[in-house]
This record gives structure tokens, C-alpha cells and sequence, in this order.
């Protein structure tokens, strides 16, 4: 009986194994069906490298260079800005602050990404945009900038907690070798500790960057969105997924410009797909 | 034993979620309305006070823009697509294709205002100027009689029917498959609240807004439809007596022609009571036809 019983078990389990991976196939096959259509009428070359995406336009243009580079705007300035942050954060969590600090100060990091999205780009709007606009006498403050500062936000809870977890994880043999032979704490870390975790602390960057390339509702409320190719970080971007976001609830179903929507989706799941690829490989590095 | 317990909350868990999926057995009639976040608070306020008129009838009300509300339709997903364009002919064929004959309401009238900064000397434009600012073709605001200034014009993003009016009747002047477009250069802004945010905060914005989101922070434009014709304000009267030139028709459509509750809502939606509603909803009453 009872082996009976652990057998469904196991097959229960491995049944919820498989049905991860099967919907990651059917999600992909379903934005594969609906995006590669569009290259029935449109050479890939026109998509990916063409200048102007002006999808209502008679003939419309598909071009999303300008779409794809305010995506990469925003995301290496986020992560310009939430590097440092997140590794400075991550060493003072993991080496130095006192026991007690420690748990509140990743718990309140933590807490940190449970703000909904709308939420910090509604106060970006409101907020960010007029400090950058009177900072950099600009027109506007919707720009890449703003999107970048807010995403950064966005991403440091994700970033620390894993670094965090690379850090203290590092055997406290090296760290006390260290210290034994002479060297300050602050040698330790900079010379030990981080090269020792730098696996773990480059799966982070790679998976807070594959969250800020990802993140919609707040970059659509704080870039402005408008679709030109970026000449510096202070102009207004259009991102990949504020483009899907936006246009998809009026565009019609069927139509050239839905399929290209779907292609977007594709682009921008290749995109992750790497990046997480890329982490994952980090983060096996230093098992071997 | 722990497995026995895990058992027992699992199957209670299955029990639950099976009872939830069941129809429920409808004593209740179910109306679900889909589409134009323009009209998703009008269509609110219509189908609660609908509800207290009519107890046994549950309205859903869903946004999603206008192409999401037909594509509903068109699956038979919702009772009623809610418009602030007019059904595509690909959108018509499609739904004929699947079996439905859409049937079309015009249920309310949006004026569109343009709207800048208080501190901006200009007052009034023509449909002409309009297009030329926002396609890009005037960039600053000297060109149309204001200061040294580079223009900062905002849109509305392309997933609202009000970008698509706009689009076709002022940036295109009414010829619905012209060649203009919006400049790329032209901010685009996911809500209403910000283009109003933002027109209040920059003195060289100009954008455009449902007549009903319109607040004191922002000026309106007179607007004139021809060179040297009469500049219009935008407000309630001008729109219903069709002398502002930028308003349209919300819409209402239906898979086949209504019957039952629904035709009853969209009686509704169309009576004193229900155009009364639209005027405090911050639209223009249909009035007379």
C-alpha cells in the first residue's frame, strides 16, 4: 500500500517537472506560430535592422532598431546604476554588518521587490520625472534616464539576495586564511571574498538585467515612448515590451501589425533566453 | 501520519476547486462587456446603475482597448465590444467568418481637446497646424505664433482609439488611409492622467485628451477645421452642435442583434438616464440626431 502511494507520488511529481518545461514549449511554440508569420511579408532584415517602426502608417514600417536600442538604453544604464549598488549592498549585507542589522536589511531589500511595478512608475512619473527634467534643463522628464534609475530600483532586490546568498556561501576557511596571514578585512573581501563568489555575483547581474529587459508597466509610464533611436540617455525611448504592451490592445487581430507584436515577443524571449543562459552558465562555472 | 493529512488537504483542495470551476447555475443573467478603455468608466457607471434598476442582471466590464473588446466578440468571449473607433472591414469579415453579424450603437459623443501649458501665449490653432505639429513638419512654437521654442508634442499610445482619431481626422484631415503619421519624435503616454501631467508640468507640451479628463492645469486650444474659420473652444455645447470640429462617436456592438438583457442595457445606455450618465462621465450626450 504504501509503496503503492509513493509511486503517484513520484509520478505527481514528475508530472509537475514536465509540466513546467511543457508550458515554457507551448508558450514558445504559440509566439513562434504568430510571430514568424509576419515574415511571410516582411524580410527579416527589414525587421530587425529597419529604422522606423510606424506600424499605422500606410505602408506601415516594422523597423525595430529604434525599439530594440531604447530597450538596451535602459537596461545598461539600470544596470550602470544597480551594479554597484547591489554589490556594495550585497558585501555590507553578507561580511559586514552586525548580526542583527543583517536580517532586517535583507528583509527590507527583499520587500523592496515585492512593490508592484505600476506602483514605482507611478511614482517615477510623479516624482523622478520633474528632478530629472529641472536637473538637465530638459524638455521632458520622461526619458531613458528616468526609466533607467526606476528599473534599477527594480532590480537590486533580485540582484542582492543572490549575491548575498554567493557571498556567505563563500567556506569561511578562505576568509579566515586570509585574515591569518595578515591582510585587513577590507583586503579580504576585495581580494578573497568577491573573486571566490564571483560566479554567484555575475549570475545576479545577469538575472537582474534579464528582470529590467523584461519589465513593462513602469518603462511605458517613465520613457515616453517615443519611437526614435536614442542619441544619448537623456532623450525618450521606445522599449521592445512597452511596444508589445501598448499596441496590442487595439491593433486588429490577424493584421500585419499583430504578427509583428508576436515577432517582438520572440526577439525579446531569444533575448532572456540568452541571458539566463549565460547566468546559468556563471553560476556552473564554479562547481567545477 | 503526515501523508494521510497532505491526502486529505489536497483532495478538500481539488473538492473546492472543481465546486468553483462548476457553471454557476444561473438564476442570475450574465452580460460581459469588453473593449475601449475610453468608455471602460462610462460603461461602469451605465451597467451599476443598470444593476440597481435590475437585480437579476450581473454586468462584467473589462478594458483592454477597442481591438481587444471585437477580437472578444469575434471569439464569442464577451456579450458586447465596446468601441471608440469603428469595426475594421478585416475585424467585420473575420466576425462573419466566425459566424456573428455585428451590430453597431452609437452609445455616446467624445470631444477631443488639445491642450498645452497655461503659460503658453497660443490659442487657438487650425486642423492644418495641427497636422503639421504633430507629424513633425512644425517644430517650433514661432511658427504658430508662439516663442522661441522647441514644440514637445504627446500622444496618446496606439493602443487607444483616441490615438487612432486622432490619426485619421486631424493629423490626416479626414482622408482615413493618408500618407501622415505621427513623428517618431512625438511622446507617446499610456494614460490620459499622463498627458495631463505632463502638459501641466512642461511650458513648450502640447497633447490632446477626452474633453472629460480636461482639468484646470491645462489650456485648451481653439481649434478651427479650415484656415480663417471660426476658432472653436472645445466644450459641451460646441460638441453637440458639431461647431468644434475633433469629436466622434463611442460605440457599442454586439455579435448579433440583442435580445433580452442585452438589448435592455443598451436601452438603457441610450435613454435620458442612461445620456444623463454620459454628461456627468464627463462625454457629450448624443442629443438630437
Amino acid at each position: 500500500m504504501r509503496k503503492f502511494r509513493e509511486a503517484i507520488i513520484e509520478k505527481a511529481i514528475l508530472l509537475n517537472g514536465f509540466a513546467c518545461i511543457l508550458f515554457v514549449i507551448l508558450i514558445f511554440v504559440f509566439l513562434a506560430k504568430d510571430g514568424l508569420t509576419l515574415f511571410r511579408t516582411i524580410t527579416i532584415q527589414d525587421f530587425l535592422f529597419g529604422r522606423i517602426w510606424s506600424p499605422l502608417a500606410e505602408p506601415p514600417q516594422f523597423g525595430i532598431l529604434p525599439l530594440f536600442l531604447g530597450s538596451l538604453v535602459v537596461t545598461l544604464g539600470a544596470a550602470v546604476i544597480s551594479v554597484p549598488l547591489g554589490i556594495a549592498c550585497a558585501i555590507f549585507i553578507g561580511e559586514i554588518a552586525p548580526r542583527w542589522m543583517r536580517e532586517t536589511l535583507k528583509a527590507g531589500v527583499e520587500l523592496l521587490a515585492a512593490i508592484p511595478s505600476i506602483v514605482i512608475g507611478f511614482i517615477g512619473m510623479t516624482m523622478l520625472g520633474p528632478v530629472v527634467k529641472n536637473l538637465f534643463h530638459l524638455p521632458t522628464g520622461l526619458t531613458a534616464l528616468t526609466g533607467s534609475i526606476a528599473l534599477a530600483f527594480m532590480a537590486i532586490p533580485t540582484m542582492v539576495s543572490i549575491m548575498e546568498d554567493a557571498i556567505t556561501s563563500v567556506p569561511r576557511t578562505y576568509k579566515e586564511g586570509s585574515l591569518a596571514l595578515g591582510a585587513t578585512h577590507w583586503q579580504t573581501i576585495y581580494r578573497v571574498i568577491i573573486p571566490a563568489a564571483s560566479s554567484g555575483i555575475v549570475a545576479a547581474i545577469m538575472l537582474g538585467i534579464g528582470r529590467v529587459i523584461g519589465e513593462t508597466m513602469a518603462v511605458m509610464m517613465l520613457t515616453g515612448n517615443a519611437s526614435v533611436i536614442p542619441k544619448t540617455i537623456l532623450a525618450p525611448v521606445r522599449t521592445m515590451t512597452a511596444t508589445i504592451a501598448a499596441e496590442m490592445g487595439e491593433t486588429v487581430r490577424g493584421s500585419e501589425h499583430y504578427f509583428s507584436l508576436f515577432a517582438i515577443g520572440l526577439v525579446l524571449f531569444g533575448i532572456t533566453f540568452l541571458i539566463n543562459f549565460l547566468a546559468d552558465m556563471a553560476r556552473h562555472r564554479k562547481r567545477q | 501520519m503526515r501523508t494521510d493529512r497532505l491526502f486529505k488537504i489536497l483532495f478538500v483542495a481539488l473538492t473546492v476547486f472543481c465546486a468553483g470551476a462548476l457553471p454557476v447555475q444561473a438564476k442570475e443573467k450574465m452580460i460581459q462587456a469588453k473593449g475601449s478603455d475610453t468608455i471602460v468608466n462610462l460603461s461602469q457607471a451605465w451597467a451599476e446603475a443598470f444593476m440597481t434598476e435590475n437585480p437579476e442582471v450581473n454586468l462584467a466590464v473589462t478594458g483592454g482597448g477597442s481591438g481587444t473588446g471585437i477580437a472578444a466578440l469575434i471569439n464569442g468571449t464577451t456579450d458586447i465590444a465596446n468601441a471608440s473607433r469603428k469595426i475594421k472591414k478585416k475585424e467585420l469579415d473575420d466576425a462573419q467568418k466566425a459566424g456573428y453579424y455585428p451590430e453597431e450603437f452609437k452609445v455616446a459623443i467624445d470631444a477631443l481637446a488639445v491642450i498645452v501649458n497655461p503659460a503658453n501665449p497660443v490659442k487657438e490653432l487650425t486642423i492644418d497646424q495641427l497636422s503639421g505639429i504633430f507629424t513633425g513638419k512644425i517644430t517650433n512654437w514661432n511658427e504658430v505664433g508662439g516663442k522661441d521654442q522647441k514644440i514637445l508634442v504627446l500622444s496618446r499610445e496606439r493602443n487607444s482609439g483616441t490615438h487612432m482619431y486622432f490619426l485619421e481626422q486631424v493629423l490626416r484631415k479626414g482622408n482615413e488611409k493618408g500618407p501622415e503619421q505621427f513623428a517618431p519624435s512625438v511622446l507617446m503616454l499610456p494614460s490620459s492622467e499622463a498627458i495631463i501631467n505632463e502638459t501641466s508640468t512642461s511650458e513648450s507640451a502640447i497633447g490632446y485628451d477626452g474633453l472629460g479628463y480636461v482639468t484646470p492645469k491645462v489650456k485648451t486650444i481653439a481649434v478651427a477645421a479650415k484656415s480663417g474659420g471660426p476658432f472653436v473652444q472645445p466644450s459641451r455645447e460646441t460638441a453637440t452642435n458639431r461647431t468644434y470640429p475633433i469629436w466622434r462617436f463611442l460605440y457599442m456592438y454586439t455579435g448579433f442583434k440583442p435580445r433580452g438583457e442585452i438589448k435592455a442595457f443598451i436601452n438603457f445606455a441610450l435613454s435620458e438616464k442612461g445620456q444623463k450618465i454620459v454628461e456627468e462621465m464627463g462625454f457629450v450626450p448624443l442629443g438630437e440626431k
